[in-house]
């Protein structure tokens, strides 16, 4: 539903333009000959009114413009002063307080397009301040009263992804009082972390940490869940987007949500042909060794190595994947404290299957993940070697590492931990890359002393291979539906890396977890929490208001090509039933892209329209009268 | 919705929460001890992996936070008391005098030129000084004066008065007062950052002694533009610029020994950042990065020091480093090792990458309100797993630094975490 806002202007009167030059204390008029400036003003066409101040932003300069549009029945106001991004906002209302369209203010920027920047030419900032000023009156006189749209927004949530941070997320808006609908494909909540033997070194399994989120997302009375079920289109823009869900093999129902969080999580890195993956036994990712803990299925070992860095950094991956170093800290000191408990029970009694593929003795939960991945069925399982050991030593646990990434508190305290507990950290470079080799029927390390700069020999047990933290295969499709970026390496991208790092630049559409990037389970939850707030702002404001700077069709010249529908970063341009574009005015920023794609030149931008642009740039190039 | 919450912290994680509320329709009381909102994003001279301005893009979002229909930002004020519980808390706050009217100033300056009173200038890390009257930086918010009451000569000796006859629009009031103000709200919410270590006491770096070491703070107000030699990098020996820069990371972190074994978790970045800055300003410039990890390990940072390597030529050493100095030339020596043999070079200049620590009255304003800090200061969360910036406390929320190190995009997702737990507070109240 669209209101528009009340507006009275008469279109059809002459431009009468006032100009008000600021010297804003001697932040201008030190620089710039600010009479001479409101002098020339009088001078430009349709210019009825110009004058100084010494301060515009103050209360008598206001007043001063309030009373100017009454006393010359202006109908188009300039201020020449400081910039738009913080004082436009107050120049526009007190021009609407006079009973002038906001859309009808120009702001020229003399201060710091002007005397900021040429304080040793104040000749040179003078004349440029004109400039300036003539430029805005020529765009003055073309400026249109304009309306701004106010769309209503359904006061519902939709989280993609049940992972911590989509829970959080969604117990978070839940907690505020909005429905929501969490959408899971898989058939429990928990993602990544549920899988996990522990959080950071806890003695609480990871399903035992994150159960009370579960439970409470599970039992809220605000929240819909949808397990076993995806997204499958989406439509409409910010407060308006009916979204199709579909349990699988189910039918597709259709829901009207407000704002949107994505939050579908990431995956772990098959090393295939790296490091004797797949190749050797006893040779597992990081999430294998995890899951082999957690079941307490270890086989019996002296001496495990991690490598760190396996297809990430600049083997494969170009990024660091933020959480491993951490994860294979966590889980070098639980097997130096607790290893014994995780052992599996048949090792526990003394007899134990030893040096075999873990493929033919890990648990039937990381053959399926492995069979899933490669997209075989299961194989015969054969029979396992046994061997006897002796009673079990201390084991040995090495890390090979590039660069320790324990950043902040905890880590770094972990990490020093376990080099207490005589963890060995060795590093290596891309140089030296250490490798993985059967040698003897004994599995073998070599790596580059980098002290000694020698080559040496380990024999291992076991092989924990540290991979990175990669896109879903299938975000690009998520991504396509919501009209979302991702970046390079397939992760969702954030409106700005630094000021909004949980927004995307389309509104109503947010992210957060580690689907936009590697992030530890504090800060995936951190995440899902500040999603959860930007996507409730519009919510609970109950309507958004669309600035009057969006593109306009012009229905004759439109051939339906479709152009301006590909450009558009922010999904504002849909074809309507005639096959003509069409602006969804609330998404629209006002960026131009699609005016400028246009073959047919079908598209302008209100406020900003070719006429006035072309006589702004007419007025710089003339000089000054 | 129609209660109110409590921001304690202008800074960019406080400044976010403050807009994530406000824009709900909540009104927010945003509370900042200095005489300006920013914090430290605001000193900074670019942020990475993007090099953009850093009060470029933080000054809109000071602007928005400070006319915010539903915000009230009390600048140069501090939180003494705190009653009540969640949904109820009475809270005084101190404005002390500004001796300025903040509804009459307008920042335009002309009170400065008159002022005689020179102060170390805390702002530019000591680098030059300002007057006692003074606007921490040009961007700030509010942009009204204020006047230090220990170095104005009026209020300390009755002298003078420059200030008043100066204003052309009265907004000099000697007589003001520190006033209390008592706030309700239903939620509050602290962010109240750091601050820089002093690495002076850890001799083996030289700083304080040898005049061409500096720290990272100081030298991003050097290269700053609005800095105190705007841009110019220069030896505190002789003005000199440098040719051969050092970069020394983890000063007074990752070091037990002087009660921070903790990692900082921004300095490997801004460390990198600002030797490329320097080879931006001059083309010939070298630098060179000693460190013991290199923590890039943020969306696009690994990213960002292979560009630096590449294409700015830093390069890095992986190794401790200590200072020594060349008295001739003031040049500093810096000694490190490589494969287990002593090394040493001459630099022009060395900056160090000191750590940063939760601010001092952090630890009041903990045993104000009931919270809990760790052994290094800084605010704790009841459950770090699934309750990041939960306190202690229901109604008291955590963002920013001051709840551990984080950099500025954590910064802003906890400032947005902790209004969607305030609001949730609320709402779960019946407000």
């Amino acid at each position: 539903m669209i209101h528009m806002a009340e507006t009275k202007v008469n279109e059809s009167e002459k431009p009468r333009i006032g100009v008000f030059v600021c010297s804003c204390g001697s932040n201008i008029g030190g620089f710039v000959d600010v009479p001479s400036v409101a002098d020339y003003a009088k001078t430009l066409p349709d210019v009825v009114y110009a004058t100084q101040n010494m301060y515009t932003c103050a209360e008598d300069g206001l007043s001063n413009i309030r009373e100017a549009i009454r006393k010359h029945n202006l109908n188009r106001v300039i201020v020449a002063s400081c910039t738009p991004r913080t004082h436009a906002p107050l120049f526009q209302a007190t021009c609407e307080s006079a009973g002038l369209n906001k859309y009808l203010f120009t702001f020229v920027n003399i201060r710091e397009h002007c005397s900021w920047v040429h304080m040793k030419e104040k000749d040179l900032a003078t004349k440029k301040s004109k400039d300036l000023i003539r430029m805005g009156v020529a765009r003055a006189r073309l400026l249109k009263p304009q309306e701004e749209a106010k769309v209503e927004v359904e006061p519902v949530g939709l989280v993609i992804g049940g992972g911590v941070s989509g829970m959080t997320a969604a117990a978070s808006l839940a907690d505020m009082g909005f429905p929501v609908h969490l959408v899971e494909r898989e058939g429990d909540l928990g993602g990544f972390v549920k899988i996990l033997n522990n959080l950071y070194v806890t003695e609480k399994s990871a399903a035992e940490t994150i159960k009370p989120l579960i439970e409470k997302v599970t039992a809220h009375k605000n929240i819909t869940l949808h397990l076993n079920s995806s997204v499958k289109s989406v439509e409409g823009f910010i407060g308006n987007y009916e979204v199709g869900i579909a349990p699988k093999g189910g039918e597709e129902k259709k829901y009207k949500v407000g704002t949107i969080v994505v939050a579908t999580g990431a995956l772990e890195f098959v090393p295939e042909g790296l490091y004797g993956y797949n190749q050797y036994p006893n040779v597992v990712t990081l999430t294998e060794f995890e899951i082999l803990c957690r079941k307490k299925t270890l086989p019996k070992l002296k001496s495990v190595a991690f490598i760190q860095c396996v297809g990430s950094r600049g083997q494969k991956m170009s990024y660091c994947s933020r959480i491993c170093c951490n994860v294979a800290i966590k889980n070098a000191i639980n097997i130096a404290d607790n290893y014994e408990d995780m052992l599996g029970v048949m090792e526990k009694q003394g007899t134990l299957v030893d040096k075999i593929p873990v493929e033919k003795k890990a648990t039937e939960e990381i053959l399926e993940r492995r069979r899933r991945r490669r997209g075989r069925g299961t194989e015969g399982e054969g029979d396992a070697e046994e061997v006897k050991l002796g009673p079990s030593e201390k084991i040995e646990v090495t890390v090979f590492n590039r660069d320790v990434m324990a950043y902040g508190v905890e880590h770094e305290l972990t990490y020093n931990k376990a080099r207490e507990k005589r963890v060995k950290f060795n590093r290596y470079t891309l140089d030296h890359l250490p490798k993985v080799f059967m040698e003897d029927n004994q599995l073998k390390v070599t790596y580059f002393h980098e002290t000694l700069k020698l080559e040496r020999t380990m024999p291992v047990d076991m092989v924990v291979l540290s991979t990175p933290l990669v896109a879903q295969p299938d975000a690009g499709d998520l991504s396509k539906m919501l009209k979302v970026p991702l970046g390079q390496e397939g992760f969702f991208l954030e409106a700005h890396v630094k000021l909004r790092p949980v927004d995307f630049a389309t509104d109503g559409i947010y992210v957060a977890g580690t689907c936009k990037g590697p992030a530890d389970i504090t800060e995936a939850v951190t995440q899902g929490a500040a999603a959860a707030s930007r996507a409730a702002t519009p919510m609970a404001k109950g309507y958004v208001q669309a600035e009057a700077l969006s593109s306009v069709v012009d229905e004759t010249k439109c051939t339906g090509c479709g152009t301006c529908i590909e450009v558009c970063p922010y999904g504002a341009l849909r074809k309507n039933e005639k096959g003509i574009a069409e602006v969804i005015v609330a998404a629209c920023k006002g960026c131009g892209c699609c005016g400028a794609t246009c073959p047919e030149g079908a598209i302008t931008m209100t406020n900003y329209t070719d006429a006035q642009l072309l006589a702004e740039a007419k007025a710089a190039l003339q000089e000054e009268v | 919705m129609e209660k109110a919450v409590m921001v304690i912290g202008g800074g960019v994680a406080g400044i976010q929460a403050s807009l994530d509320l406000a824009d709900k329709g909540l009104i927010v009381h945003l509370v900042e001890k200095t005489p300006s909102i920013g914090g430290r994003m605001a000193q900074l001279d670019k942020t990475f992996p993007t090099n953009d301005c850093s009060i470029c893009i933080l000054a809109p979002k000071m602007a928005d936070c400070f006319s915010h229909p539903n915000t009230n930002v009390i600048t140069y004020s501090e939180v003494i008391g705190v009653e009540g519980s969640v949904g109820n808390f009475k809270v005084k706050v101190l404005k002390k005098a500004r001796y300025v009217d903040e509804s009459k100033c307008t920042g335009c300056g002309e009170c400065l030129e008159k002022c005689p009173s020179k102060v170390v200038n805390d702002w530019e890390m000591g680098l030059t000084t300002r007057k006692a009257i003074y606007i921490p930086f040009m961007q700030a918010v509010p942009r009204v004066m204020t006047i230090d009451k220990e170095h104005c000569l009026k209020l300390t000796k009755d002298k003078c008065g420059n200030c008043m006859k100066a204003c052309k629009r009265g907004a000099i009031n000697y007589e003001m007062k520190d006033q209390v103000l008592e706030v309700e709200v239903a939620a509050i919410i602290v962010a109240t950052g750091f601050d820089v270590w002093d690495p002076t006491p850890s001799t083996e770096y030289g700083y304080g002694r040898y005049p061409n070491v500096f720290t990272a703070m100081e030298y991003e107000r050097m290269i700053n533009a609005a800095g105190p030699t705007h841009g110019h990098i220069q030896r505190r020996s002789d003005k000199e610029r440098p040719r051969k820069m050092a970069f020394i990371q983890c000063v007074g972190s990752r070091n037990p020994q002087v009660g921070h074994p903790y990692c900082c978790a921004v300095c490997c970045m801004h460390a990198t950042k600002e030797s490329m800055l320097a080879r931006e300003h001059y083309d010939d410039i070298e630098s060179t990065i000693f460190y013991k990890d290199m923590r890039a390990c943020s969306k696009g940072f690994y990213e960002y020091v292979e560009r630096a390597k590449r294409d700015y030529g830093v390069r890095y050493i992986n190794s401790d480093a200590t200072v020594q100095e060349n008295a001739d030339k003031h040049n500093p020596i810096v000694v490190y090792d490589v494969g287990g043999r002593q090394q040493s070079e001459e630099f022009d200049l060395v900056v160090l990458a000191t750590t940063l620590v939760p601010k001092k009255e952090t630890a009041e304003l903990a045993k104000l309100l009931g919270l809990k800090v760790d052994e290094f200061g800084f605010l704790e969360s009841s459950d770090r797993i699934l309750g990041p910036g939960r306190t202690v406390k229901p109604g008291i929320y955590l963002a920013g630094y001051a709840a551990g190190p984080a950099d500025i995009p954590e910064s802003v997702a906890q400032g947005s975490s902790a209004a969607a737990k305030a609001v949730e507070a609320i709402a779960q109240a019946g407000g």
